[in-house]
């Protein structure tokens, strides 16, 4: 199950990723190899067979046990929030422009 | 008194405690010293906490756990210098129990990978040889726990970074039934595969921690109420009906060694008093990595869109935002983030999801109504953990798929969120052999006492040749 | 010029924020509070391995605005991971839910003179909001661009409702009606304050045309950036209009994302991306689906009052349309029922409360002694009347003061004034005379205000039309 390269491209947009020519031809081979290995999924038929998404069959009923409860609680102090931020302007996160 | 890290186990040093022959501080520093001493052989930590900040026995923390006020970079450059603001539930129980911490172990980056290779800060290495690998993704707490390093640790499984990594430094690991440990604070690789375990020198003490670490957190709503645990005490097996799963235990690629180690172990089972017989997982092993390398890395694709430069990480400027992410992610992942991200990301994309995700996430429903088949009939399966004994450092690091096969044995039973626990077994060509006992959800305590009755009975010194 | 008559398919894209007190997946305090990111936590600033908690409240409330627009309720509904990348999304995705969300199938009958008018309503989900992201500066070399963007993580995480309805609104006043009508709907429920100017209710509309009377569906386009029902109805009649003329002229519309703006009337078309975008929605493995009880669901259904399109339509049948209209979107339709239940006239009550009761809370009104305000409305002076309107909403209010005093009705005393005013007004009789019957209330209004109020409104009426003969 080959990737092309327009492929590699496109997926590597989708995931911001930017990629060295380089990693693009390596990538192209490697996720080739690695999707023929795990198409094998397809070999079954599963049509009656339902999907799982959660390994214990947890269910939220809304219950007076549920956790989230609309109860308020401490949001962090701004010198914490920032802490680990890269960029600081005033009391807000600075990006470079969007545009 | 002179501690002697390699050999003391948690019991032990509790034991001391108790009896005020050693203080809770004294104690960490010991494990500090050793540290200082020896690690940069096995290179186990990426950093130790100086200040003991409990007075119970001392434990190492796998870098994904999210501890407050200590830097924690999942393996990973582009968490680098990343400092949490709140400590993850399982960090949080530790201390509150009075457990202080001797450090963060190294990790696969994002635990990603079967031998510590991928960690960007170097690999770890095998207290047993140390040109070998000790397994991954969590390499870094079981080469401490096996080199003396720490009594024991905490580490994290998706698909056996926990098991394996066991088993290839000759130790006891658990991997929970999914949803009986809370994820909160632990960096996300696949959200339904991930579980925080308890790494030990013996199955008692791998109880002990669990019983600490476990049970439902508000914070975390996967998760659910465990039963009680109990340290196992008995030493016979009778009553016990163990499977052993033909697919698991004939797969191509188990090392013969391997498979003599674990003939032993299943022998002495009988011995001890177990039910032993043959039984099928027809289609678990042979689909189990492609279920597994479709799932994890989709979620993970999805679980590593949050590192973009914008609060916390690496940051690497540039004239516009989407510049900034995409030069940012490229710096600061490695090759294996990298890979899964693409993998991920792909089987997630429009006009691929039926196909890939979709259909994987059916073939885990047919893996896990397997392992319930099986259940019906027996109470453990038993398998090797790992095909191999530890390989040499990047032996199969140039091959993605080749360092996939590792996880070919721990793989199915986490695609069911079935609890695993790893009981070295023996030697082959002088390096450790995992016995993987698999249960249904919420059997710890069954792992616990068969893990206990034939450790007693194999013997096994969990204390590295080398180094006695 | 048309030689087609068009018709606009309109389909809208509503956004509503629960004033639940706590996000949807974290408890900060929710809604305007203190300074820039004072409202965060782990959860809502995306750190590792920070795990979200579904709000219970948000998602029992967006029940109940599935019931209000009686649909669906979903028996399992799950959220789903929306995957992209902006400033002002933490986790590089958004929890939203996809493929099976809470409410499914619904409608609300917008009522029009001709038929109810049924616009349904495809689906109402849950999921939580984006923060705020500013762009500032703009150097001048660049062409349209800033300098830098700033993030306020305070609104990320808030609980939003989307509502999308079906393409079933065919003008722009439709679109206003059923707006007002859903914003209604919101209100009485308790569930948000639903305010475009405060952006707590968002609107986007998707327009496209056909001629009229087919059922073809053409491509549309995506209106953005109205922060009022009047910008909405606006804009779609701009893009309708735009629309027609592609046509017309031979062209074709092409799917674009439109800014309008409401004070030139201008719409922009968005800079268009390379490709759309690919969400790789997938269920959020976080998180568990949600299986509400029957017995929930009908506890919840209890609790919903009967919708603003029910009632105006109930009254309708004691009325008519635009009286109920105007009492329900007023929110006096209940205290009209209560005034009615306590003897006033059906027909007498909806004209006072209508035109002079508009904006005061009915609630705050004692439906006995408006009933006798009603009643005795021709009885009493003007002025003491209109006095005791003013005050009715006010705690305590009697109406038995004002009814003591008697508009003066005497013929005797009110026909030197009636002649009075005739003769002062030649030219207005003329008129009157000449067929101008409205001056009627000109001539009355006069009385009154020579009278001081004091005199009966419908005797002097009386009067001058005799008079006038």
């Amino acid at each position: 199950m080959a990737i092309t390269r327009h492929e590699v491209l496109h997926v590597a947009k989708l995931a911001r990723l930017e990629l060295s020519e380089d990693e693009i031809e390596r990538l192209t081979g490697e996720l080739g190899a690695i999707l023929e290995a795990v198409s094998k999924v397809s070999e079954l038929d599963l049509s009656d067979v339902p999907p799982t998404s959660h390994p214990l069959e947890l269910v939220n009923t809304l219950g007076s046990a549920d956790p989230g409860e609309d109860e308020p609680r401490p949001s962090l102090p701004l010198d914490v929030a920032f802490a680990n931020a890269p960029a600081r302007e005033g009391d807000l996160f600075k990006v470079p422009p969007t545009a | 008194m002179s501690i002697d890290t390699l050999r003391l186990t948690a019991e032990d040093a509790l034991g001391l405690l108790e009896r005020k022959e050693v203080s809770g501080a004294e104690l960490h520093r010991a494990y500090l010293k050793a540290v200082a001493e020896r690690d940069h052989e096995l290179h186990c930590y990426l950093r130790t906490v100086e200040d003991a900040q409990g007075e119970s026995v001392p434990i190492a923390l796998k870098d994904v756990i999210s501890t407050k006020g200590v830097e924690t970079t999942a393996g990973s450059k582009i968490l680098a210098g990343y400092v949490p603001v709140f400590d993850a539930t399982v960090a949080a129980r530790c201390r509150d129990v009075g457990l202080p911490v001797i450090g963060k172990t190294n990790t696969d980056e994002f635990a990603m990978g079967s031998s510590t290779e991928n960690s960007a800060y170097g690999p770890s290495h095998n207290p047993w040889n140390p040109e070998r690998v000790p397994g991954g993704s969590g390499g870094g707490t079981a080469a401490a726990v096996s080199g003396g390093l720490a009594p024991w640790g905490l580490g994290s499984d998706t698909g056996g970074s926990i098991k394996q990594p066991s088993a290839l430094c000759g130790n006891v690991g658990l991997r929970p039934t999914y949803g009986t440990v809370s994820r909160y604070g632990v960096v996300a690789f696949a959200s339904s595969l991930d579980q925080v375990g308890p790494v030990a020198k013996n199955v008692r003490d791998c109880a002990r921690l669990y019983s600490i670490i476990a049970g439902k957190d508000a914070a975390d709503p996967t998760t659910v109420d465990v039963p009680t645990v109990e340290l196992p005490q008995a030493e016979s097996l009778s009553g016990l009906r163990i499977g052993v799963p033909k697919e698991m235990n004939e797969a191509e690629g188990i090392e013969p060694g391997v498979t003599a180690a674990v003939q032993k172990a299943i022998e002495l089972a009988r011995e001890l008093g177990a039910d032993v017989a043959e039984c099928e997982l027809p289609r678990s092993v042979e689909y189990g990595l492609a279920c597994y390398y479709l799932i994890a890395p989709a979620e993970a694709s999805s679980n590593l869109a949050r590192y973009d430069g914008v609060r916390y990480g690496l940051r690497v400027d540039a004239d516009t935002y989407y510049e900034m992410v995409e030069r940012t992610r490229d710096a600061g992942f490695g090759d294996e983030p990298k890979r899964r991200i693409m993998l991920g990301t792909y089987a997630l994309s429009a006009g691929y999801y039926e196909a890939y995700y979709g259909q994987a996430q059916k073939v885990r429903t047919l893996i896990a109504r397997e392992h319930a088949a099986a259940f019906e009939t027996f109470d453990l399966l038993v398998s090797p953990t790992s095909p191999t004994v530890a390989f040499k450092l990047g032996e199969k690091a140039a091959d993605p798929l080749a360092m996939y096969l590792s996880d070919l044995l721990t793989i199915p039973s986490c695609m069911a969120g079935l609890p695993g626990l790893n009981v070295p077994c023996g030697l082959s060509e002088g390096l450790p052999v995992g016995l993987q006992l698999i249960g249904p959800q919420l059997s710890e305590n069954t792992l616990f006492r068969a893990g206990h009755a034939l450790e007693r009975a194999l013997e096994f010194d969990p204390v590295p040749e080398r180094l006695r | 010029m048309s030689t087609v008559p068009w018709e606009p398919v309109v389909g809208l894209e509503i956004h509503v924020q629960l004033k639940t007190r706590t996000k949807m997946f974290c408890r900060c305090a929710n809604g305007f509070g203190g300074g820039e990111n004072t409202q965060t936590c782990p959860v809502c600033l995306g750190y590792p391995g920070a795990l979200p908690v579904a709000n219970r409240r948000a998602i029992e409330w967006t029940i109940k605005l599935g019931l209000a627009l009686d649909c669906e309720i979903a028996s399992n509904a799950v959220f789903a991971r929306k995957n992209y990348f902006y400033p002002d999304l933490p986790k590089g995705y958004q929890i939203s839910q996809y493929d099976l969300p809470s409410c499914t199938n619904g409608k609300i009958l917008v009522p029009t003179p001709l038929r109810d008018h049924e616009v349904g309503i495809v689906r109402a989900h849950l999921e939580e909001d984006a923060a705020k992201t500013t762009h500032v500066g703009g150097r001048t070399g660049r062409i349209g661009g800033a300098d830098y963007s700033l993030v306020d993580f305070n609104r990320g995480g808030t609980p939003l409702v989307e509502i999308v309805t079906g393409p079933d609104i065919h003008s722009s006043e439709e679109a206003r009606r059923f707006l007002q009508l859903l914003r209604q709907t919101i209100v009485e429920l308790g569930i948000s304050d639903a305010e475009m100017e405060k952006g707590t209710l968002r609107v986007d509309a998707n327009v496209s045309v056909r001629p009229a009377g087919s059922s073809e569906l053409r491509t549309r386009c995506e209106l953005k950036n109205m922060n009022s029902f009047r910008f909405v109805a606006q804009g779609i009649d701009a893009e309708v209009k735009r629309q027609i003329g592609l046509y017309e002229a031979g062209g074709q519309v092409v799917q674009e994302t439109y800014d309008f703006d409401a004070a030139t009337g201008d719409l922009t078309a968005r800079r268009s991306k390379e490709e759309a975008d690919d969400y790789r929605y997938f269920p959020e493995p976080d998180l568990v689906p949600v299986e509400p009880s029957t017995e929930l669901i009908e506890q919840l259904r209890a609790e919903v009052p009967e919708s603003p399109a029910r009632r105006i339509r109930r009254i309708e049948e004691e009325l008519d349309l635009d009286r109920a209209v105007v009492l329900v979107t007023g929110g006096l339709d209940r205290l009209w029922q209560a005034t009615v239940a306590a003897g006033a006239d059906r027909v007498a009550a909806a004209n006072v409360i209508a035109n002079r009761l508009a904006g005061v809370d009915g609630a705050a009104v004692e439906p006995a002694e408006l009933a006798k305000l009603v009643e005795a409305r021709d009885r009493i002076p003007r002025a003491a009347l209109d006095e005791a309107l003013a005050k009715v909403a006010a705690p305590g209010f009697s109406a038995d003061p004002y009814l003591a005093q008697e508009a003066v009705s005497d013929i005797a005393e009110l026909e030197p004034v009636v002649a009075r005013i005739l003769e002062a007004n030649p030219g207005q009789v003329a008129a009157y005379k000449g067929g101008k019957e409205g001056l009627l209330g000109y001539f009355v209004g006069q009385v009154m205000k020579e009278t001081g109020g004091k005199a009966n409104a419908r005797a002097v009426s009386d009067l001058v039309r005799e008079k006038l003969q």
